[in-house]
């Protein structure tokens, strides 16, 4: 029997980061829920315990229901009539089961209904779940939206419908539209002030809104009228129960079929505002962003693991020339260098929720009591930490998730090509990762401020401290190296004073922070688990070196005149 | 309207993932080669069990089970997915049993459980397949039983009725039974629920006697010892045979009639095929051979 949790034990490793204690110290207040709930844990070895256990459940259903009904739901889809979204048989198998086993509104505090489960196990969660069905993980994991909810939205709003959540509620975020993908601060739909029925009325059309059918919507709207920009954007929630908006068409997709993206009309829908108005876009959507796209990164781990599973399963069943396949250094190569950057992506992703549990919890303290002046250093630097590793786990992952699904077809040769394999449809799931969410070209505008202001830099220097073993000592001279030689490239980009310059070798720059990150965690992994890391330490050091080595050239060598060439 | 339900659910080792080492010299299972699991038929009898829970509140689910220590593993797994309570009937009298002493058995734990308005178990366990447990259940305590259920339809707790969907052969039947009664489902039925993040949360240390011994045996401490005192549900219940006021005649070995004479290992293997007509001769030809082959008698 399947599961998806214990099969892979870099995920328990990664739940045991020494980091953790301090999570769950802040997540759980010193334990103080233990006499009111009796499934709360009464220290930090019970919670880890718990999480444990409750990602073993993740990862039964997800092995024993959510991947076997995977090829089904691609198949079937969802429908859409009558304005409304019919789920595919599978999907509704699905999210029963999910439901029963309690597996919903997981980082909501206790008092609401929920495990308040810190976000890295929630994370592994997600990752497990999408591994099985990456579009099925899209419809469970929006549950995080009421993260936002519960960051913005007042006490009465918090009573009303983070319960429902925690019951199984699902949820979408309404933010694009047909003129409003990547730049939201185009958004129209309508938000007016209905004096008489004393509530907001919603008019307009939202498109690829994910999950669009959902009980409980998170909705950016112009409220403020004859403004054009951002700043007169404001977030509302609309009740599904209050009716108003309908679907009106579902999507036909390459991939994530499961997942039904919508077309929405609003009509003179009732909505109520979250938060302060003006605040929409500049802050709430931003803070929801922010958790989708942690949620997108753990999507990418899970496909990229489910696409080495497949590519490794079938070098090793394959057999050409007399051999198995996988005994050929082309194709092991190509498994190696997939574990590599599997592993690689993975520690990235943890490292990051981890910084965002950290100063999420603080927050979350901020609104009982006064921090102290060291927990608001502590809650100022994890959350600069985790605002610059998000923009790097969610590009590197998702575009990791597609190079891995490619190979995994690869691997399979003509097979692959047919559409039998399972290769295929990772492969089509895998692709719009790094798309939703924010684009791989809008992750690195994300992440460039922290690399022209010395942040990832400064990290790195961090991480060079990090006492690491001896086998792992000479690759972490080589690290040092490649840092150098991010740091050489950009200071030179830099002294051109060239905006252009700048934003056309962004992705270089980007691309050479986050291997070298990725290094350094790999080497801390393999530091302290040298038999599950040290091989992907060591293969992924040598492929990153080239990659910096490549952007290295390419930086040293480039001529700002050259630009011309590239442009239109 | 609240319904008290029984769940007879037994520990077995997963034959489906059987090995070379599943059966010993003796001819009896052995057990320690093979993980143990919950019989997947009484999984599908705990679901039926949660959806009438589901649909009147107030009703309470109590797993029963037979066996060492051990088994304790299947009373918290139906903790973990919703029952409220367990019962491991746990003696060394108890070892050995087949049907009749095991009937025996769960029918003098299900007096002293003494309220219940239904009795549910899988059809039959994957270690023995006989399907008779169940049903001697059943006749031993006098009640109506219905086999081979597949879903209840509805339970009227004031006329007393129950309305069950049989799987038979060649389609389905619905039937109508008075409370109490004794259910055993069919593995065609829906498939139980997984366990609960809160539920496994709150019950993942209940623990029986035998299992909290077995760990302070070294002088070791039990974790957490306080919160046994704390919380009640954390401490299953073990009954022996005293506690039923069982007659040890009829418990174990000493109750149980059957013998397994022999184990063979057998192959199956389709040589040739013969085909028979109808005719008087022909089946008489048959049971000469089988007699003589010893396939049957």
């Amino acid at each position: 029997m399947a599961n998806f949790y214990k099969d892979i034990p870099e995920l328990k490793y990664h739940l045991n980061n020494p980091m953790m204690k301090r999570i769950c110290e802040l997540k759980e207040r010193a334990y103080r829920d233990k006499d009111e709930f009796d499934y709360a844990p009464v220290d930090f070895e019970d919670a880890i315990d718990s999480y444990d256990k409750v990602l073993e459940i993740t990862g039964e259903i997800s092995g024993e229901i959510i991947a076997p009904n995977a090829e089904g739901v691609d198949a079937e889809g969802p429908h859409c009539a009558d304005g409304r979204v019919q789920y595919a048989s599978g999907t509704v198998q699905n999210l029963d089961a999910m439901v029963k086993a309690g597996l919903n509104g997981m980082t909501m505090p206790r008092r609401f209904g929920g495990l308040n489960f810190p976000i890295t196990p929630y994370t592994m969660c997600a990752e497990i779940v999408a591994a099985a069905d990456a579009g099925f993980g899209n419809i469970w994991s929006l549950q995080d939206c009421i993260e936002t909810l519960y960051e913005f939205g007042n006490e009465d709003q918090h009573s009303r419908f983070i319960p429902r959540v925690c019951a199984g509620e699902t949820m979408s975020m309404d933010l694009t539209e047909p003129d409003a993908g990547s730049d939201l601060q185009s958004v129209m739909l309508k938000a007016t002030f209905d004096e008489k029925e004393n509530c907001w009325r919603l008019n307009g059309v939202k498109r690829f809104i994910t999950n669009g059918d959902a009980d409980i919507h998170l909705v950016l709207a112009r409220s403020e009228e004859g403004t054009k920009d951002g700043r007169g954007l404001s977030m509302f929630i609309y009740d599904k129960n209050q009716g108003g908006v309908n679907v009106r068409r579902i999507e036909n997709k390459l991939g994530i079929h499961g997942s039904p993206t919508c077309e929405l009309v609003y009509k003179n829908a009732k909505a109520e505002l979250c938060g302060d108005r003006k605040l929409g876009l500049i802050k709430y959507v931003m803070a929801l962003m922010n958790g989708a796209r942690l949620g997108i990164a753990a999507q990418s781990v899970g496909l990229s693991q489910a696409a080495y599973n497949e590519g490794l399963a079938y070098a090793k069943d394959r057999k050409q020339f007399g051999k198995a396949i996988i005994d050929f250094p082309a194709v092991y190569d190509m498994l190696a260098i997939m574990k590599a950057k599997l592993d690689a992506g993975r520690s990235l992703l943890y490292q990051t929720s981890r910084y965002v549990d950290i100063y999420k919890a603080l927050d979350d303290i901020a609104r009982e009591r006064k921090l102290t002046p060291e927990e608001r250093q502590e809650q100022k630097t994890y959350a600069k930490l985790a605002d610059a590793f998000t923009p790097l786990a969610k590009g590197m992952n998702s575009e990791y998730a597609n190079q891995n699904a490619y190979d995994c077809i690869q691997i399979h040769g003509g097979s692959g090509f047919m559409l039998e394999y399972a290769c295929q449809r990772i492969y089509r799931d895998a692709r719009i990762t790094s798309i939703y969410e924010g684009t791989t070209q809008l992750q690195t505008v994300a992440a460039i401020r922290y690399v022209t202001n010395g942040s990832y830099a400064a990290t790195l220097r961090n991480y060079e401290q990090v006492p690491c073993s001896e086998e792992m000592k000479p690759l972490l001279e080589r690290v040092k190296e490649m840092t150098a030689k991010f740091e050489a490239c950009t200071n030179a980009v830099k002294e051109t004073q060239n905006q252009e310059l700048l934003d056309f070798v962004a992705r270089r720059l980007y691309e050479m922070a986050a291997v070298c990150v990725m290094s350094h965690l790999l080497i801390q992994d393999a530091t302290r688990e040298p038999e599950m890391f040290a091989k992907s330490a060591l293969v992924y050091v040598n492929y990153a070196e080239a990659e910096v080595e490549k952007h290295f050239n390419f930086i040293r060598k480039f001529k700002a005149e050259e630009l011309e060439a590239y442009r239109k | 309207m609240s319904l008290k339900i029984v769940v007879l659910a037994k520990q077995v080792p997963d034959t489906r993932n059987v090995g070379k080492d599943a059966m010993t010299a003796e001819g009896t299972v052995n057990r320690a080669a093979l993980p143990a699991i919950f019989n997947p038929e009484d999984l599908n009898a705990l679901e039926q069990a949660l959806r009438l829970k589901d649909q009147y509140p107030g009703s309470t689910i109590t797993i029963l089970t037979m066996g060492p220590g051990r088994a304790a593993e299947v009373i918290r797994e139906g903790l973990y997915r919703g029952a409220d309570n367990g019962y491991l009937l746990t003696d060394r009298a108890f070892a050995g049993a087949d049907t009749l002493a095991t009937s025996y058995a769960l029918a003098t734990a299900i007096r002293k459980i003494k309220e219940f308005d239904v009795i549910i178990g899988g059809r039959q366990a994957i270690d023995g397949d006989t399907a008779q447990v169940g049903p001697q259940v059943a006749e031993k305590l006098g009640l109506t039983q219905i086999t081979y259920a597949e879903e209840i339809l509805n339970v009227d707790k004031e006329k007393g009725r129950i309305t069950v969907k049989r799987h038979i052969d060649g389609g389905v039947e619905t039937v109508e039974g008075p409370l109490p009664i004794v259910i055993t489902v069919n593995g065609s039925a829906a498939p139980c629920r997984p366990r609960n993040a809160k539920l496994v949360q709150k019950y993942k240390r209940a623990l029986g006697a035998q299992e909290k011994a077995a760990i302070t045996k070294d002088g070791e401490a039990l974790p957490y010892a306080d919160l046994y005192e704390k919380y009640s549900y954390l401490n299953i219940i073990e009954w022996n045979v005293a506690d039923v006021q069982g007659d040890l005649a009829q418990c174990g070995l000493s109750g149980s009639p059957t013998k397994v004479k022999a184990i063979q290992n057998i192959v199956f293997q389709a040589k040739e095929s013969k085909t028979l007509s109808g005719s008087d001769k022909d089946v008489e030809d048959l049971i000469v051979e089988l007699l003589a082959n010893h396939t049957i008698g």
